[in-house]
C-alpha cells in the first residue's frame, strides 16, 4: 500500500469514527467537541488533494470558527448538555427506512460513476487562481454570497435590538 | 517507502518544537516575566535556584511534574482531560510556518505553505477549542465564564488579526511567509504598514489572553478563569499553550512586519531571537503597566475601532498595491 492510500484509510477513520459519535453521543457536548477530529479529518483528505487553500479555510473556519459557536449556543443554552431531555421518537422505523433507501441510491450512483480525472494541470499557488475565479467566471455567484451573509447578519442584529 | 521517512521527519520536527518551546518559550519566558515584573515593581524577582534564579522555572516544572492530578468529582472528564491536549497543540502548531533564518540550503523553516499565512489564522483559532472545552468539562461557574469571555474575545479579535495578515499579504503578493520576508529586503513592512503592525500588536494581546485583555482569567474575579480546576503537569500544559502561543505571535509579528530574520552583520538567526524578545518584551511591558479592561470595553473596542480602521487600512493598502504602483 502506498503512503497515500495509509493516510486516506486513517484519515477517513478519523472522520467516520468521529462523526460516528457526533451522531450516537447523548451528550451535546461531546456531540460538538467531536466535530474538531471530523474537521479536521475532512483537511486532511483536501490536502492529499492538494487543495491547501481550501484546507486552511476549512480548520479556520469549520474547526475553528463554527464548533465555537456551536459550543457556545449549546453552553448559553439551559440545560446545556441534552442528557435530561428525550432525544428519539417513535418514527425509527421510517427513518431506518428512509436512511436505507438514501445509502441504497448513493451507493449505486457512486459505484456507476466513472471518476474519471479532470484534464489540465493544478495551477501551482492556488489561492491566486482561486481570488481569480471567483472575480471573473463566478463573479455573480460571489457577490450573491456576499449578499446572503449581509442579509443574515443585519438579521441578527434585528433580532438581538428587538427590546429597545 | 519514502512517505515513512516523511512521517519520521514530521515525529522527529514535532519533538523539537514541542522542546524549544517548553524550554526556550514557556520557561525562559516565564523567569523572564518574573524578573521583569520584578523590576518593574522595584523586587528583586527570583534569586535562590542557580544563578541569578536562572533555574526557577526548572524547579518549578519538575515539582509540577510530582504534583497529584485531581479531577473534580462532578467534571465531564472526557472533555476535562482532552482540553489539555488541544490548547498546546493548537500552539505548537502555530511554529510550522515561522521561518528561524537562513542557512546556505534555503530559509530554517520546518515547512514553506504556500498557504502560510492562513494556516497561521487557522491553527491559532484552534485554541479557543480547547479554552472552551476546559471552561465546559471543569464543571466550575468561574471557569465556564472565562471558558465563554475567552470565546467572545478571541472570535472577535480573529477579525482584526485576520485583515492585518491580509493587508501584509497582499504587500508581499503571496501568502508564503518566506515570501513575505524576502519582500522585506528592502524596507520593513512596519515603514510602509505602522498601522496594520498596531493593530496585530493589539489584537495579538487579546488573542494570547493577556493583559488588558486578561479578563479570561482575571484572577480577582474569576479566580484563574478556564485553568481553575486543574493542577499538576495539566497545569503546567496550559501555561505551555499560553506562553506557546504568545511567543508564536510575537515571531508571527516579527516575520510580518520586521523584516523576520533580515539585519546587518549578525546572523540571521540571532536577528530573529533579538527582534522575538524585544517584542516579548513590550508584551511583558504592557502587562506590568495597564490595568484591565472591562468586558463591554473590550469588546467595543475590537467592533467599533479596530475592525473599521483595519478594513479602511486594507482598502487603502489595495488601492495603492493595485492602482497606484501599476
Amino acid at each position: 500500500m502506498s503512503g497515500e492510500a495509509i493516510a486516506f484509510y486513517v484519515l477517513a477513520a478519523v472522520t467516520l469514527g468521529s462523526g460516528l459519535v457526533v451522531v450516537t453521543s447523548k451528550n451535546m457536548v461531546h456531540s460538538a467537541a467531536a466535530l474538531v477530529p471530523a474537521f479536521l479529518g475532512a483537511t486532511g483528505l483536501y490536502i492529499l488533494l492538494n487543495a491547501e487553500f481550501v484546507a486552511g479555510i476549512q480548520v479556520l473556519i469549520y474547526a475553528g470558527a463554527i464548533t465555537v459557536l456551536i459550543l457556545f449556543a449549546i453552553m448559553l443554552t439551559e440545560g446545556g448538555t441534552g442528557l435530561g431531555s428525550r432525544q428519539r421518537n417513535e418514527q425509527a422505523v421510517v427513518g431506518t427506512a428512509v436512511a436505507a433507501a438514501m445509502a441504497a441510491l448513493l451507493i449505486v450512483v457512486a459505484t456507476r460513476t466513472g471518476w474519471t480525472a479532470g484534464s489540465g494541470t493544478l495551477p501551482p499557488y492556488t489561492p491566486g487562481a482561486i481570488g481569480q475565479s471567483f472575480l471573473r467566471q463566478n463573479i455573480l455567484v460571489f457577490e450573491g454570497t456576499s449578499v446572503v451573509l449581509l442579509i443574515s447578519l443585519m438579521g441578527a442584529i434585528l433580532i438581538a435590538r428587538r427590546e429597545d | 517507502m519514502g512517505w515513512i521517512w516523511d512521517v519520521l521527519r514530521a515525529i522527529v520536527g514535532t519533538i523539537i518544537i514541542f522542546s524549544a518551546v517548553a524550554f526556550i518559550a514557556v520557561m525562559f519566558g516565564v523567569l523572564l516575566e518574573r524578573k521583569i515584573s520584578a523590576w518593574m515593581q522595584s523586587r528583586l524577582g527570583p534569586k535562590h535556584v542557580g544563578p541569578q534564579g536562572l533555574l526557577q522555572t526548572v524547579a518549578d516544572t519538575i515539582k509540577l511534574l510530582q504534583k497529584e492530578n485531581i479531577v473534580p468529582s462532578r467534571a465531564d472528564r472526557l472533555i476535562f482531560a482532552s482540553a489539555v491536549i488541544v490548547v498546546p497543540l493548537a500552539a505548537l502548531l502555530d511554529y510550522v510556518v515561522i521561518p528561524f533564518g537562513t542557512t546556505r540550503s534555503g530559509p530554517l523553516i520546518f515547512r514553506d505553505l504556500n498557504i502560510g499565512v492562513l494556516y497561521f489564522a487557522a491553527t491559532s483559532s484552534l485554541v479557543v477549542v480547547g479554552i472552551l472545552m476546559a471552561g465546559w468539562g471543569s464543571n466550575n461557574k468561574y471557569a465556564l465564564l472565562g471558558g465563554m469571555r475567552s470565546a467572545a474575545q478571541m472570535v472577535t479579535y480573529e477579525i482584526p488579526i485576520g485583515l492585518a495578515l491580509v493587508t501584509v499579504a497582499l504587500m508581499a503578493g503571496s501568502l508564503s511567509t518566506v515570501t513575505i520576508v524576502n519582500g522585506q529586503a528592502r524596507l520593513w513592512y512596519i515603514v510602509t504598514q505602522p498601522v496594520a503592525f498596531l493593530i496585530f500588536l493589539v489584537a495579538a494581546t487579546a488573542e494570547v489572553n493577556r493583559v488588558p485583555f486578561d479578563l479570561v482569567e482575571a484572577e480577582s474575579e474569576l479566580v484563574a478563569g478556564y485553568f481553575s480546576e486543574y493542577s499538576g503537569m495539566r497545569f503546567a500544559l496550559f501555561q505551555l499553550g499560553e506562553y506557546g502561543e504568545m511567543f508564536a505571535m510575537a515571531a508571527m509579528a516579527v516575520t510580518l512586519f520586521l523584516g523576520g530574520w533580515r539585519g546587518p552583520v549578525l546572523p540571521p538567526v540571532l536577528w530573529f531571537v533579538i527582534k522575538l524578545y524585544a517584542l516579548i518584551f513590550v508584551f511583558m511591558w504592557v502587562r506590568w503597566t495597564y490595568p484591565r479592561f472591562r468586558i463591554d470595553q473590550m469588546l467595543n473596542f475590537s467592533w467599533k475601532i479596530l475592525i473599521p480602521v483595519s478594513v479602511l487600512n486594507l482598502v487603502v493598502t489595495a488601492f495603492f498595491a493595485v492602482v497606484v504602483h501599476r
